[in-house]
């Protein structure tokens, strides 16, 4: 998994609220293997008119945000079904971070999995980067992981919270399974005891 | 010190060991896997590790199973997904309620119906509406892939508590209100990701009367209100429903597990972070009309005016969903055409479900395309040996095999782009149902209503209440 430290990179703002993982990668794409690229599907139906006619005013499309690396959404972004391939899509087309006053909680858990980083920032100030970002289309950001800062152009900074043990795994490339088979004598007593108190199970 | 909750019960009890900024690892006691579950396993693999607990696993395919002609399925990814789930389930020594197997079914049914899903067991799967089991007093939430990965090798998974939210429904359901009707209100109320960061508990004389399988509507959408878990404290409905199914405790182990499903209820002193209220009497049957579950309001409302939101982002949001679903500000939906119905889903494709549907349709007569999938192949068995298969196919509803069918489109059951359609399903997001679908949730009361007369119809005024 890429390590994450500091990211400079161009942002993208998605001003649409409740924007479900349906549509980040709509369910007929997700019978494919990972390794089809799901990238190739990332916004499908809001990005392409017809199968191959991009559509113009969707943002993906416009030409000072092609390379973004970051994202910047609005309210509940990556709600609704499981699916990790909104991930992966995001993750494919180049995407490391997204910010948002909010997040579907499995987007969200999903996010870390994949050495991607996702900032919980309140709605105001959300709203005001988006904004600075559709004024002033390609302006890059700066996330300061170690440092927990997002730097804005003109030198503005915003601190942002990341759980320390998330932090840790994106900074080092964790191998979360490795790691939690260490705790194997931990899980082997749980089991014995609940044989014990809970047969049934 | 306040008493504990139901949620903090189940937490507590399953706690191996804890981590840097309030991290626990959690025990996972059921894993339920599906044929979208390839991924997990594919990287399972590639890491060269085994499945720690396969008696813990049980596995049928749901997503992408064809639910007509099945003695004959053509659609090679079908095959491909049917052939992976056998062969992973099989060379990790795990359950599989085959495609050919009448248990087989949508994980979330089949999981209440074979009793593996319990009272005060923590339960996951790769699928987000893994909520339902909530139903039982279990501590019950969806997992990405790479988490599925994670519980087939260690059998746990880290988590942070969640903030605890009670809603408390009391008073008694009007006539053709459901518990689909409950849930589509309460989103509306706190909205899609009111409970973000939340485990919902449900409570109230109106959910102590409800059965288990209107209680399982309820928590299934949980997560349509941001919450990944919902839960209904265990009571002689949940024991009554349990007693005697194939993977439920039996004789001796029953009886110690009666004692500790009976100490589960939220303590009448326990605190919760929010509370949110409904009052029974005053709710209706609901409607949603954009894209997303809280676009809900009665049936005999109209769409609303975003010109009268006062957010701008959450006017955008209503703009967008009013013109992706071809709808006016003022509309009455009451009456406003569909195209065909669906009746199906986790949310809604169990023996009540089908019953009430079929209570609708008797003796009339489906005036669009209307598909009744039921949940699992016992449901449908149990169905039609009461003979409403008979009811269904006599009104001309297409009487389907079990799976999730057209609540996510993945096996080929679509709506065509511009159609509406009348669904009992969970989602009405853009292209949920099929490119340029519209969606309109409601209960199978109203979806049987919407296909006997072409239109959205108050169930009410059809039954004669």
């Amino acid at each position: 998994m890429e390590i994450f430290n500091t990211l400079t990179a161009v942002a993208m703002p998605l001003e649409l609220v409740n924007l479900d993982t349906d549509r980040i990668i709509p369910a007929r794409f997700l019978r494919k293997p990972r390794s089809a690229g799901y990238h190739n599907w990332l916004f499908h139906d809001l990005r392409y008119q017809t199968e191959g006619l991009e559509d113009p005013g969707f943002v993906f499309n416009h030409p000072a945000y092609r390379g973004a690396k970051i994202l910047v959404a609005a309210e509940n972004f990556g709600c609704g079904s499981s699916r990790e391939g909104a991930v992966w899509a995001l993750a494919g087309a180049g995407f490391r971070a997204w910010i948002a006053p909010s997040f579907g909680d499995i987007f969200f858990e999903n996010t870390f999995k994949n050495g991607a980083l996702a900032i919980t920032l309140p709605a105001g100030k959300v709203a005001a980067i988006r904004k600075l970002l559709v004024d002033l289309p390609g302006t890059e950001l700066t996330i300061d992981l170690a440092a927990q800062v997002l730097r804005l152009p003109g030198g503005a900074t915003e601190p942002f919270d990341i759980d320390p043990f998330r932090k840790q795994c994106l900074v080092e490339g964790v191998d979360e399974i490795g790691l939690t088979l260490s705790h194997e004598a931990a899980i082997a007593a749980y089991e014995r005891r609940q044989k014990e108190i809970a047969p049934w199970l | 010190m306040s008493g504990l909750t139901l949620y903090e019960k189940i937490w507590r009890r399953h706690e191996v060991a804890t981590g840097a900024g309030g991290r626990s690892l959690l025990y996972i006691d059921r894993h339920l896997l599906h044929d979208g579950s390839f991924h997990a396993f594919e990287s399972l693999r590639a890491g060269a590790r085994k499945v720690r607990r396969p008696q813990a696993c049980f596995a049928t395919p749901d997503h992408y199973v064809p639910t007509a002609n099945r003695a004959n399925i053509t659609d090679p990814d079908a095959l491909q997904k049917l052939a992976q789930l056998e062969t992973n389930t099989r060379e990790n020594a795990i359950v599989q309620f085959g495609i050919h197997d009448p248990r087989q079914g949508i994980v979330h049914v089949i999981g209440p119906e074979q009793g593996i899903t319990q009272p005060g067991i923590t339960l996951v799967c790769g699928d987000s509406h893994t909520s339902t089991h909530g139903a039982f007093g279990a501590l019950s939430f969806g997992i990405g892939a790479s988490e599925v990965a994670h519980v087939l090798a260690t059998q746990c998974l880290w988590q942070r508590k969640s903030k605890t939210l009670r809603l408390n429904v009391n008073g008694v359901l009007p006539g053709e209100v459901y518990s689909k009707d409950v849930i589509l209100a309460l989103i509306a109320k706190i909205g899609a990701g009111g409970a973000t960061g939340h485990a919902i508990e449900y409570a109230g004389s109106t959910i102590r009367s409800l059965s288990m399988e209107a209680r399982l509507t309820l928590c299934n959408m949980s997560i349509e209100a941001g919450a990944r878990c919902g839960m209904i404290a265990p009571d002689d409905t949940t024991c009554e429903y349990l007693a005697g199914r194939p993977y439920a405790p039996q004789e001796a182990e029953w009886d110690l597990a009666l004692q500790f499903w009976r100490s589960l209820p939220s303590e009448a002193d326990a605190r919760f972070d929010r509370e949110v209220a409904l009052d029974a009497a005053t709710l209706a049957p609901m409607v949603t009309w954009g894209t997303s579950p809280e676009y809900a309001v009665p049936v005999s409302a109209t769409v609303p005016d975003p010109a009268l939101e006062s957010d701008p982002v959450r006017r955008a949001g209503m703009e967008q969903a009013l013109r992706y679903m071809g709808l006016a500000p003022g509309t009455r939906l009451e009456g406003l055409a569909m195209d065909r119905v669906f009746i199906g889903s986790c949310t809604n494709s169990r023996l009540e479900d089908l019953r009430i549907a079929a209570q609708v349709v008797r003796g009339r007569r489906a005036v669009i395309p209307a598909l009744v999938v039921p949940g699992s192949g016992l449901v449908k068995r149990a169905a039609e040996a009461e003979g409403l298969d008979r009811v269904f196919i006599e009104a001309g509803l297409d009487w389907r095999d079990p799976g999730c069918s057209m609540c996510v489109g993945m096996n080929g059951d679509l709506v065509d782009s511009g159609q509406r359609c009348a669904s009992t399903s969970n989602r009405n997001f853009e292209g949920r149902q099929g490119k340029g679908a519209r969606t309109h949730l409601m209960s199978p009361a109203m979806a049987a209503a919407a296909a006997v007369t072409g239109k959205i119809t108050d169930v009410r005024k059809l039954m004669g209440h």
